[in-house]
Formats: structure tokens, C-alpha cells, sequence
């Protein structure tokens, strides 16, 4: 075990090289609506139990199979309202169960990101072989059932080895060449993209996700009410956006279907929606966009700046 | 870290639909559009907990939400609990009455068996009541030996049955938490509808051995119970938050058809006389509402049934 994943350098939000997103947008705002199928009876991972109770544990089965009958079509009617695209993080088997919500998100032209197979299947205990098969399926499936070469990675349940990003790179390139694998979603260091250190040297970004801004951190771990967690969208935008002049940042929201789109939460969802893309200097993109812009515009004086500041201040540790 | 078999990276189910074969897979929006009598919009469907938290709880196989946690005798939630039965359900019973709300009640049979009188005035008001299970600490999980379950079901159902003159065709488990033959034994005893899966906004056919059941939404994060308890939050914004779900159902009712607004609540924590008035500010505005059907658990079913 590593002290520090060792993925990126230490590098201060003051002073950095200006970041402008396309026409001059001072932010860059995305919505990634998690669509994932948990299971029923998932098999036994020794370091983490699916869930609480013994199989059936319907409380929180149940609970997540109403994102997919309900919530999903609640929160799409209201991201065409606002002419936001999702960046769907995918729990890649939700293709096989579920074809017909992947249609309604190609219909759209929503991006599809990798999530794994299913948010029961978790990354602890997979050896290198197993880690870089699982997320091979997931990128393989994908292309299968929209046609996309699949560009950015958030572990299924947040769960990571050591390798993770790097597995996830190495499969892209072998699959599809500099086209996928470029961007995680893994780690939550930053408010802008960060350039990412992995042992094949591939171009590759850290896009911000937001857990602070995620639905399920604030409704079942924070547990705050609607109105308040509509507050703190409002409040994280006014402050990026104004910080955003300075230089590009990103603000993303998180969702998972099963919470934001209950009908006593979408209300205080649409309000900070309206209220966000009702600002002129807002990029409304997704997560795949925004890592791209980066790599082509921003990636290598990124890593320039970092160096000269490692030469100047001396190393890390 | 040990590695994993490779069977974990086996998925046996991964095809069209759903993992289990209990229902099938379906969007609310891809289905007909149910219509309420008299065009109403919104079924709203008041479900009082009437339960019965003994002293000395199990917990198998976990502590129920709701129940003792402190070492024994754990008196601060067991008469906190007690209080809504004694106090806090005839506050919910006047709230009911003054503005013509029709309950249901989830009853435990322990209960019943406990409170003569509490089961006498809800007789003679003629509400709807379904099983709650025997008492909030007989819970149904996976894994329980099947005849010890059936003997358990048939326990609370019979008991309760007799104890209410009621045919008794709903059921709701303690903690929501059931058994893989829940539904099947269920079924095999009479009963018609169940609310035990949080997964719709709308009633469903639910497979069983003994024919189909059918599930019943009654959403669990909208119950005064996660809200206060659970969540933390006042009984202000617990009535905040109901009034935004029943405003976005009635603008969704416009397109998708009837939708239904279930409010599973309970005595010892919304009849507290610093919270009353939250149930009492809902129920005014629901009561008053032109598109607001206040009916049964069973109304509601039979309404859905009859348009299959």
C-alpha cells in the first residue's frame, strides 16, 4: 500500500495558468445521471456487503429499481427543459436489462461513460487480470449498444485498486486508440481538470465530478432536505462562476434517479437547473467535452506550469 | 488483499429485464394512463402505523428502524412509542375528521391483541385495516425457515381477523423487509395487496406461487419517520416536502394519468403536539383540493384493477 496514489502533483488553485472555455464561458457545467442496476443477489465481495440486510434486501433494492421504472424519464424532461445534455455514468449490464432507457438517452445524445457492470460488483479483490476484464466488458458493451467509444471511468460504488485509472486507460487504447479512456471521474482533488500521471504516459484528465454536490451524498449521507440541498447547488454555481472568471472551472451535478427525481426532491433539482443555465457565461457540456478541451488546449501548458513550479519550489515529500 | 474466484466476474442473470422473476419490467411512463373516479388526479392515501415495539426485542436479524437500542429495559423508546398509541393517534383521528381524510391503518396484530379500545374506535369508524405483521420485532428476512414464516403470517393474520371482523387483504412487514417467500405465503392466506416494494409510483402485478399479489407504492423517504428521524429534518419541512411531491404529481397527472400520493405515517412521531400541526396543514390543503381523491389502500387497488 502507497502513502499517495500517486496520480498528480501538488499544484495551487492561485496562480495557474488561464483556462477559457469556448466562447468565453467562464464555467463548465455538466449533469451526470448515474443509471445503474443494482442486484438482488449479488455474490459475496469480502470487503464490502451490498447491503444491510440478509437477501431479499428490499429496502434498498427497491428503492433503486424505482430510478429505472420512474425517475430516469422525470429527470430527462427536465434536462431537455434546460437544454442539457447527461453524461451518463453507466452500470454497463443496465444495457442488457434495460435497453429501452439506453434508447431514451441515445435519443438525446447523451454521452455514455463506463460505471462497471453493476454498482454490486465491486473492485476490492480483483486481481489486475480481473479489474482490466471487468472494465474491458463494460467499454466493449458499451460500443455494442450506442456506438460509442467510451471516453471517461468512475469505479462501480466508488470502489478502486491501485491500477484503476491506469487499467482504465490501457483497455481504451487497445480497444480504440487515443478516441477512449482519456478521463476519470475518481477523484475529487480539484474544482478545475488535472493532468493525470499514469505508467503508459497517455494523455489523460481528471474531470471534477462533485461528491459534495452528488444527490445521494447529500440526501442519504449529509441527509439535508430538498430545499437546502437546491440551495447549495445555487450557492456552489455563484461561486465557481464568479471564481471562473480568474479561470475556467467546472461544476458538475451528480445524480442517481432514485433520489433527485422523487417527487417530493425535483422541484429544488429544477429550480438550481433554471437558475444555473439561466446565466450567459455557462458552458453547458458534459464530462467528455470538457476533458477533450483540455487535452487539446489546456493539458500541456497544464503540465508545463507544474513542472516549472516542482523546479521552483522543489519536490513533493 | 485475497483475491476473488473468478465467478465474480460471472453474472448469470445479465439479460432483458429484471434479476428476479417476481415481476416484469415496465417505465410508469410507457404504461396506460389510470384514470380516478369523478376525474380526480390525485388518490391520496393517508397509511397510519399503528405498531407494537416490545421491551424485549431480538432484533433478528437486525434491530428494527424505530425500535429499542439502549440495554434493557430500553423505557425511553418503548413509552415513546407507546405514546402514539395512547396520545398522539387521537390527535390523528380529529386531524382525519376535521377535514374528511379516509385513513388506512397498518396494524400489528400484537397491538390489536394489546388495545381492546384503540381497535374498537377504528371499527366503528370503519376504516380499512391491513396487517402490519404479529409485532415491530417478528420481522420476515431472507433466509427464515418457511414454516416458521408461514406459522408467523398465519399468527398475525388470523389473530387479526378475528380481533377486527375484517377480511384483512393487505399487508405491510415490519421495516418493509421480507423473506424470498414472503409474497408466496402471503398470497397462500388471503392476502390481495402488499406494500412492501418501494419500486413504483403506481400499483403492479406481482408474481407469486399462489397467484398474483398486487404491490402497492407507498413511499418510504416521504414517511414522517425518515424524514424526522431518520433524516432529521423539522416536521415543517416534512410538510414542505409533501406538498412539493403532491404539486409535481398533479402536474404529472396531467399527462401521465392518475398518480397517487401515499403518506405512511405514524402517531409517536407526528402526533407529538409540537408536530400536529404539520399533519393538520397538509391534510387542510389536501382535504380542500378539488383533484383529490382521499380514499383506501383497497379503494386505490380496486380502482387500478379495474382498469387492467
Amino acid at each position: 500500500m502507497k502513502e499517495d496514489p500517486g496520480y498528480y502533483e501538488y499544484w495551487s488553485y492561485e496562480n495557474r495558468p488561464k483556462i477559457t472555455w469556448p466562447n468565453g464561458a467562464k464555467l463548465a457545467f455538466w449533469v451526470a445521471p448515474n443509471i445503474e442496476f443494482y442486484e438482488l443477489n449479488p455474490p459475496n465481495n469480502p470487503f464490502r456487503k451490498p447491503w444491510p440486510q440478509p437477501s431479499p434486501a428490499l429496502p434498498g433494492y427497491t428503492s433503486r429499481d424505482w430510478g429505472n421504472r420512474v425517475g430516469h424519464t422525470r429527470q430527462m424532461q427536465l434536462l431537455d427543459k434546460y437544454g442539457i445534455r447527461g453524461a451518463v455514468s453507466l452500470s454497463a449490464a443496465l444495457c442488457d436489462h434495460h435497453p429501452e432507457i439506453i434508447e431514451l438517452c441515445k435519443e438525446r445524445n447523451w454521452e455514455f461513460f463506463s460505471h462497471g457492470i453493476y454498482n454490486t460488483r465491486y473492485t476490492y479483490g480483483m486481481t489486475e487480470a480481473q479489474e482490466r476484464e471487468m472494465i474491458k466488458d463494460s467499454i466493449e458493451t458499451i460500443y455494442k449498444h450506442t456506438g460509442q467509444k467510451c471516453a471517461g471511468y468512475l469505479a462501480p460504488a466508488l470502489s478502486h485498486s491501485e491500477n484503476t485509472l491506469d487499467l482504465f486507460a490501457e483497455v481504451g487504447t487497445e480497444l480504440f486508440g487515443d478516441e477512449a479512456g482519456f478521463y476519470s471521474c475518481d477523484l475529487f482533488h480539484d474544482d478545475q481538470p488535472t493532468p493525470i500521471h499514469l505508467r503508459s504516459g497517455k494523455r489523460f484528465a481528471s474531470i471534477p465530478y462533485s461528491l459534495e454536490m452528488n444527490d445521494t451524498i447529500a440526501y442519504l449521507v449529509q441527509k439535508i432536505t430538498p430545499r437546502r440541498y437546491g440551495k447549495e447547488l445555487k450557492d456552489n454555481f455563484d461561486r465557481l462562476y464568479a471564481e471562473g472568471a480568474e479561470s475556467g472551472t467546472i461544476m458538475c451535478i451528480p445524480t442517481h434517479n432514485y433520489q433527485v427525481s422523487n417527487a417530493h426532491r425535483i422541484k429544488a433539482y429544477e429550480e438550481a437547473l433554471e437558475y444555473i443555465t439561466g446565466h450567459s457565461d455557462v458552458w453547458v457540456t458534459t464530462g467528455k467535452e470538457i476533458a477533450q478541451y483540455f487535452l487539446d488546449n489546456y493539458y500541456d501548458t497544464a503540465l508545463a506550469d507544474i513542472e516549472t513550479k516542482k523546479k521552483q519550489y522543489g519536490k513533493l515529500g | 488483499m485475497a483475491n476473488l474466484d473468478n465467478d465474480y466476474l460471472k453474472y448469470p442473470k445479465r439479460s432483458y429485464g429484471m434479476d428476479h422473476d417476481r415481476y416484469d419490467w415496465t417505465m410508469l411512463q410507457n404504461r396506460k394512463a389510470i384514470l380516478w373516479p369523478n376525474g380526480k388526479k390525485i388518490a391520496l392515501w393517508v397509511n397510519v402505523g399503528l405498531q407494537f415495539f416490545p421491551l424485549n426485542q431480538k432484533g433478528i436479524p437486525f434491530k428494527v428502524p424505530g425500535g429499542m437500542t439502549k440495554p434493557y429495559p430500553d423505557l425511553r423508546h418503548y413509552s415513546l412509542r407507546d405514546y402514539g398509541n395512547r396520545v398522539g393517534i387521537y390527535r390523528f383521528l380529529k386531524a382525519f375528521d376535521t377535514y374528511n381524510i379516509t385513513p388506512t391503518f397498518a396494524m400489528n396484530t400484537r397491538l390489536a391483541e394489546r388495545i381492546p379500545y384503540l381497535v374498537s374506535t377504528i371499527k366503528e369508524r370503519g376504516n380499512e385495516i391491513m396487517c402490519h405483521g404479529f409485532n415491530m420485532d417478528e420481522l420476515h428476512y431472507g433466509g427464515q425457515d418457511i414454516s416458521e414464516e408461514t406459522a408467523l403470517v398465519e399468527k398475525a393474520l388470523d389473530g387479526l381477523r378475528r380481533l377486527t371482523d375484517q377480511e384483512i387483504i393487505g399487508w405491510m412487514s415490519p421495516a418493509k423487509n421480507e423473506s424470498e417467500n414472503t409474497p408466496d405465503i402471503l398470497a397462500a392466506h388471503g392476502i390481495q395487496y402488499f406494500c412492501d416494494w418501494v419500486n413504483d409510483d403506481m400499483p403492479y402485478d406481482f408474481k407469486t406461487k399462489n397467484g398474483n399479489l398486487i404491490a402497492m407504492p407507498l413511499p418510504t423517504e416521504l414517511e414522517d419517520y425518515f424524514i424526522i428521524n431518520n433524516n432529521l429534518h423539522s416536521a415543517e419541512d416534512w410538510a414542505d416536502q409533501v406538498e412539493d411531491a403532491f404539486e409535481f404529481l398533479l402536474q404529472e397527472s396531467e399527462v401521465g394519468g392518475g398518480r397517487i400520493l401515499g403518506l405512511n405515517i405514524h402517531p409517536w412521531v407526528l402526533g407529538q403536539p409540537h408536530r400536529i400541526q404539520y399533519l393538520e396543514r397538509v391534510l387542510e390543503k389536501f382535504g380542500s383540493h378539488p383533484g383529490v381523491w382521499t380514499t383506501s389502500a383497497s379503494g386505490i387497488a380496486d380502482a387500478w384493477k379495474n382498469q387492467q
